[in-house]
C-alpha cells in the first residue's frame, strides 16, 4: 500500500529535518521519500496533513498495559507507535513464556509495537535472577525491576554483572527501599504541612550513587527511569559526563507538576516517585531541554476505586499514553523549547536509549509515523480517552495538540474522526 | 483553589483543618463556645438546636476519649448520636470508605464526625458529598493521620484565650513529637492565624517535621532554651511505639531531655500555663508534679473541649 | 393598632411608662430577664428605674430558635446569663418589639432549662401584631402597625440613650 502524507510540516529531529508544506511517501511499510514524488509512485491513499506536523511515531519508555487491547488503542490514538512495558504486570514478566505471550498478543492486536522489559529478578523480589537470556529471546528489550528496588545490594551487583555478560541493558528506577518504603509524598514543605509521610530526595540520590558505583564495577549499561529530583539529575549527568553508559528519562508529569499540586490531598497528584519541589521540576525541565533525559508517559491506568481513597491509600500514577504528546507540547511552550527539540525527547532520544533505528523518518526506516495538529484543542474527559485509565490530574483541562493519524509499519492504525 | 471547608457564602460548612480558615471564623467558634460553656453549667445541660438531626461518629481509628467528647457535645445539642466503630464492621467486608458514607447518607445522616488513620480522609468525604450534591450533610474532622485535629486545636485556643486573653503578646512552645502530631499542626495554624507572634517547636530532630520555618515556627532542640520566657507550654503525647527504636533510644532518655519537670517549667514565665491533649504519659513527657501542679490546665481543657465541639457542630450544621 | 407616627416615639419615655406598669407588681419580687439585645438594654433601664438591686438576667435565644434549619446559627451569639435561681421565681421577660411571638417562645423554653419559675410575664415597648403563636404581652406601651418590609429596631446611642429606628428590607 502506497501512502502519501501531503502538505504537512515534516519534522525528523534525528536528522534535523523541519520542512513545511511538504509530502512524505510510504511504500511497503517503509519511508521511501520526502518532498518530490518518487519516480513511479502512485498513492493508494492520501492523507491531507495541511496545518499538521508529520513526525516519527512516539516511543514511550514506560507504559503499563493492564488491559492490553484498550491501552494499545490508546497508544496509537496518542501517536505512540512503540511502547516499552515494565515488568510489574500481574503476574510479573519473569518467565520467557509470559514475554512471548505478551509480544504475540501485541502483534495480534496490531496497533503499537510492544517492547517488554523482562523482570530482572524472579517475581521482582530482588533475590533470584530471572532467565534473562530466555526472556531476551522471547522479545524483551532490556531488564528491569519497574519501581520495586533491589534491597540487597549484592543481588543488584550480581544481576548487573550477569546482564553485562550478555550486554543486556538494565533499567532501574532509583529509589532507596528503606528511605521510601513508608513515604507517600516528597519530603518537603507540603508533606510537612499536610502530615504526609515523606520520601526524601536522598532516597533517589543514594540509589543513583549505588547504581553508578555498580556500573563502574560491572560496565553494565543502565537506563535510569523516572528521575524526579534536581540532585538526582545532577548525579546522572555527571556520570554521563564521565563516560559511563547511563541514560535516563523523566515522567512527563514531573516536568509540569510539583508537590503543590497535591492541593487538598488530590489523589491524582500521587506519583511514584513523588512530585517534588518547584526547584526540582525546574531542574528536570532544564535537563530535558538540554538533552540529558528523554520524556516518557509512565502510563499507569488505575481504576476509579483505587483513586477514590485518602491520598496515602490511593494508587500512584496517571494515565499517560494519550497525553504524552499534548503534555510534551505544553512543557515545550512553557520551557520555550522549539518543537523539533521537544519531539526529539519522545522520538529519537528514546530510540537511542533502546538502541533502535526507530524514531526517525529516514528513507528506508519503518514507517512509524504520527500526524498531529499542534493547534487543535480537546478537553481531557473520561469519554475522550481510549485508555481504561481515566486517572489524571488534568481531568477537565484543555489539551493542545491532537493526533490526526498514526501509522505503524506503513499501516494506518489510527485515524481521527473528522 | 476552592477551599472545600467553606460553602458558597464563605461560611463554614465542614471543619476539616484550621489551615485556610480566616481569623473571623476562628473567633466566631470561640465566641460561640463561650455561650455553650454556660449551657454546660445549667440544671438542664441541653439545648434543642440539633433536635431531630443525626450525628454519626465514624471512628476508623480507635479513640474512646475523643469519641466520648463528641458524643456528649452532640447529645447536649439534642442530636441523635450513632457511634460506628468501622474497624470492626464494613471495611473488614471490603466496603470502601465512600460506600460507607453513601450508606449512612441513605440513613439520613446530617453530620459526620470522622476519625481516620489516613491524612486527608475527611477531605475525600467532604468532596464526595459536594460532588454528589449533598450540601446539607456536614463533616467534622476528629483527627486524620498526622494531618489535623482541628477541634483539639480550637479547644487549645479557647484555653489560651481563657487564661491569657490576648493572643498578640504571647510566646507559645509546643514540645515533643511534632512530626507525628495532628494536634501540633492544628495548633500551629491556629496560633499563627490568631496573631501569636512567636510559636516554638521543641524536640529532637527525629520528631520534628522538615521545613518548620515555612509554617512560621522557630525550632529549638534544647528544652532549657526553648521554654525560656514562654507564656504557654503545649506538651504532646509520645506514642508508645516511638519510645524505643530508630527515633528515640528510650523513654528515660526522652524524659531527661524533653520531659517537663518543675525545674524546666521554672524557666518559663511564672504565670505560664501547661497544656496537654491527653492522655498523658506521666514520667515520659511530663512529670507528675507538673501535671498535677497549679500551672496545669489540662482538665479545664477537657471541659472547654465539649463547648468547643458543640460550637463547631452547631455552626457547621446550620450552614 | 395605630399607624406609624412621625417622628417615632421617645423610647426612654416608653421605658419610664413600662416601669410604672411593673412597679405595681413589685410585691411579687419579680426578676427581670432581658432578651438580647434590645430587651437586655430595656431590662437594665427598668432595673435602675425600679431601684432593684438584683442583677437582671440576659437571654440569647440563638440555641432555641425554630429557624435554625433555614438560617443556621446566628454568627454572633452571646452567653445567656441568669444570675439568680429560676426555681419558684416570678419572672418578667423583657423584649423591645413583640411580633410573631417566636422569640418569646424560645426564651420561655430556655428559661425552663434553668428551673421551674412560679410565673412568667412579658413586658415589651412595642407590639406590632402579626402573631404566629398564642403569645400576648402582659405589659405593653405602644401598639403599632408596620408594612411587611419594615422593621423597628431599638438602638443604644453613644450616650447610652435608647431610641427607635425604622428599617426597610
Amino acid at each position: 500500500m502506497n501512502i502519501e502524507i501531503k502538505n504537512g510540516r515534516v519534522i525528523d529531529p534525528k536528522h534535523g529535518v523541519d520542512q513545511h508544506h511538504t509530502s512524505l511517501f510510504v511504500a511497503e511499510g517503509t519511508v521511501i521519500g520526502m518532498g518530490a514524488t518518487p519516480a513511479g509512485f502512485v498513492a493508494d491513499q492520501t492523507i491531507d496533513a495541511t496545518g499538521c506536523v508529520v513526525c516519527p511515531g512516539l516511543i514511550d519508555l514506560g507504559a503499563r498495559l493492564n488491559s492490553i487491547e484498550a491501552e494499545l488503542a490508546a497508544a496509537v490514538a496518542g501517536g505512540v507507535t512503540s511502547v516499552v512495558v515494565p515488568p510489574d504486570a500481574d503476574p510479573p514478566l519473569d518467565e520467557p513464556e509470559l514475554a512471548d505471550r505478551l509480544v504475540h498478543r501485541g502483534d495480534e492486536i496490531g496497533k503499537a509495537r510492544v517492547l517488554p522489559l523482562g523482570a530482572l529478578t524472579l517475581g521482582l523480589k530482588g533475590e533470584r535472577l530471572a532467565e534473562l537470556a530466555g526472556l531476551k529471546k522471547a522479545g524483551c528489550v532490556a531488564f528491569s525491576q519497574a519501581n520495586k528496588p533491589v534491597v540487597d545490594t549484592e543481588a543488584l551487583l550480581r544481576a548487573m554483572e550477569y546482564a553485562a555478560t550478555f550486554d543486556f541493558a538494565v533499567w532501574l528506577q532509583p529509589q532507596d527501599y528503606w528511605l521510601s518504603r513508608n513515604g507517600i509524598a516528597h519530603e518537603g514543605e507540603v508533606a510537612s504541612r499536610l502530615g504526609l509521610a515523606g520520601i526524601p530526595v536522598a532516597a533517589e540520590t543514594i540509589a543513583i550513587g549505588t547504581i553508578i558505583q555498580l556500573v563502574r564495577i560491572t560496565g553494565c549499561r543502565v537506563h535510569l527511569t523516572r528521575i524526579s529530583s534536581a540532585a538526582g539529575m545532577q548525579l546522572v549527568h555527571r556520570a554521563q559526563h564521565d563516560g559511563l553508559p547511563i541514560t535516563c528519562d523523566v515522567g512527563v508529569h514531573h516536568l509540569l507538576l510539583t508537590e503543590n499540586d497535591i492541593g487538598y490531598f488530590n489523589p491524582h497528584a500521587r506519583f511514584c516517585p513523588p512530585l517534588r519541589a518547584q526547584e526540582d521540576r525546574q531542574a528536570l525541565s532544564d535537563s530535558v531541554a538540554a538533552g540529558w533525559a528523554a520524556i516518557c508517559s509512565d502510563h499507569t491506568p488505575v481504576g476509579a476505586d483505587d483513586k477514590l481513597l485518602p491520598f496515602g491509600e490511593a494508587k500512584p500514577g496517571a494515565t499517560g499514553l494519550e497525553v504524552l504528546l499534548p503534555l510534551t507540547l505544553k512543557w515545550a511552550e512553557a520551557a520555550q523549547v522549539d518543537l523539533p527539540t521537544a519531539l526529539a525527547r519522545i522520538t529519537a532520544m528514546p530510540a537511542r536509549v533502546l538502541g533502535s533505528s526507530a524514531g526517525s523518518l529516514a528513507v528506508g526506516t519503518n514507517a512509524d509515523i504520527c500526524v498531529f495538529d499542534p493547534a487543535a484543542t480537546w478537553q481531557l474527559a473520561p469519554e475522550a480517552l481510549k485508555s481504561r485509565g481515566k486517572n489524571s490530574p488534568w481531568q477537565g483541562y484543555m489539551m493542545s495538540g491532537q493526533v490526526r493519524a498514526t501509522l505503524v509499519g506503513g499501516r494506518m492504525v489510527y485515524q481521527a474522526q473528522q | 483553589m476552592h477551599n472545600p471547608q467553606l460553602n458558597k457564602h464563605g461560611e463554614l460548612a465542614h471543619l476539616l483543618s484550621i489551615e485556610g480558615l480566616p481569623k473571623a471564623i476562628l473567633n466566631q467558634i470561640l465566641d460561640t463556645a463561650e455561650s455553650f460553656m454556660e449551657v454546660s453549667a445549667r440544671e438542664v445541660k441541653k439545648v434543642p438546636l440539633l433536635r431531630g438531626k443525626s450525628v454519626f461518629n465514624l471512628f476508623f481509628e480507635n479513640s474512646t476519649r475523643t469519641r466520648t467528647t463528641f458524643e456528649i457535645a452532640a447529645k447536649r445539642l439534642s442530636a441523635d448520636v450513632i457511634n460506628l466503630d468501622i474497624n470492626k464492621s464494613s471495611t473488614a467486608k471490603g466496603e470502601t470508605l465512600l460506600d460507607t458514607i453513601d450508606n449512612l447518607c441513605a440513613m439520613h445522616a446530617n453530620l459526620f464526625v470522622v476519625r481516620h488513620a489516613s491524612s486527608g480522609a475527611p477531605y475525600l468525604i467532604a468532596e464526595h458529598l459536594q460532588r454528589t450534591g449533598r450540601d446539607d450533610i456536614h463533616v467534622v474532622n476528629a483527627g486524620d493521620g498526622r494531618h489535623a485535629h482541628p477541634t483539639q486545636g480550637l479547644l487549645d485556643m479557647y484555653t489560651i484565650r481563657h487564661y491569657k486573653k490576648d493572643f498578640t503578646q504571647l510566646r507559645v512552645a509546643i514540645v515533643g513529637d511534632i512530626l507525628h502530631s495532628r494536634v501540633a499542626r492544628s495548633d500551629i495554624h491556629a496560633l499563627t492565624t490568631l496573631g501569636v507572634p512567636e510559636v516554638r517547636a521543641i524536640g529532637p530532630e527525629t520528631l520534628l517535621p522538615k521545613y518548620m520555618d515555612k509554617l512560621g515556627v522557630h525550632v529549638f532542640h534544647d528544652m532549657n532554651e526553648g521554654l525560656k520566657d514562654c507564656d504557654v507550654i503545649i506538651m504532646l503525647r509520645l506514642q508508645n511505639e516511638r519510645m524505643n527504636g530508630a527515633l528515640l533510644p528510650s523513654a528515660g532518655e526522652y524524659f531527661r531531655h524533653y520531659g517537663l519537670t518543675p525545674q524546666k517549667l521554672a524557666l518559663a514565665k511564672p504565670d505560664a500555663i501547661v497544656m496537654h491533649p491527653g492522655p498523658m504519659n506521666r514520667g515520659v513527657e511530663i512529670h507528675s508534679a507538673v501535671a498535677d501542679g497549679a500551672q496545669a490546665v489540662i482538665l479545664p481543657q477537657v471541659t472547654f473541649g465539649i463547648a468547643v465541639r458543640m460550637a463547631v457542630m452547631s455552626i457547621v450544621a446550620g450552614n | 393598632m395605630s399607624p406609624l407616627p412621625n417622628p417615632l416615639p421617645d423610647a426612654e419615655a416608653q421605658c419610664r411608662q413600662l416601669a410604672d406598669l411593673i412597679r405595681r407588681q413589685l410585691s411579687k419580687n419579680p426578676a427581670l430577664v432581658g432578651i438580647y439585645s434590645g430587651g437586655a438594654w430595656i431590662a437594665e433601664r427598668l432595673k435602675d428605674l425600679l431601684g432593684l438591686t438584683e442583677e437582671v438576667g440576659l437571654i440569647d435565644v440563638s440555641f432555641y430558635r425554630d429557624d435554625f434549619s433555614e438560617k443556621g446559627l446566628h454568627p454572633q451569639c452571646r452567653p445567656t446569663v441568669i444570675p439568680f435561681d429560676v426555681e419558684g421565681r416570678h419572672i418578667i421577660l423583657v423584649d423591645d418589639v413583640l411580633y410573631t411571638g417566636r422569640t418569646t417562645r424560645a426564651a420561655i423554653n430556655e428559661l425552663f432549662d434553668y428551673g421551674r419559675p412560679a410565673a412568667v410575664e412579658l413586658a415589651v415597648l412595642a407590639d406590632r401584631g402579626g402573631r404566629e403563636l398564642p403569645v400576648a404581652a402582659t405589659y405593653g406601651i405602644w401598639d403599632v402597625t408596620l408594612d411587611d418590609g419594615q422593621s423597628l429596631v431599638l438602638e443604644r446611642k453613644d450616650d447610652a440613650q435608647l431610641a427607635w429606628r425604622l428599617e426597610h428590607a
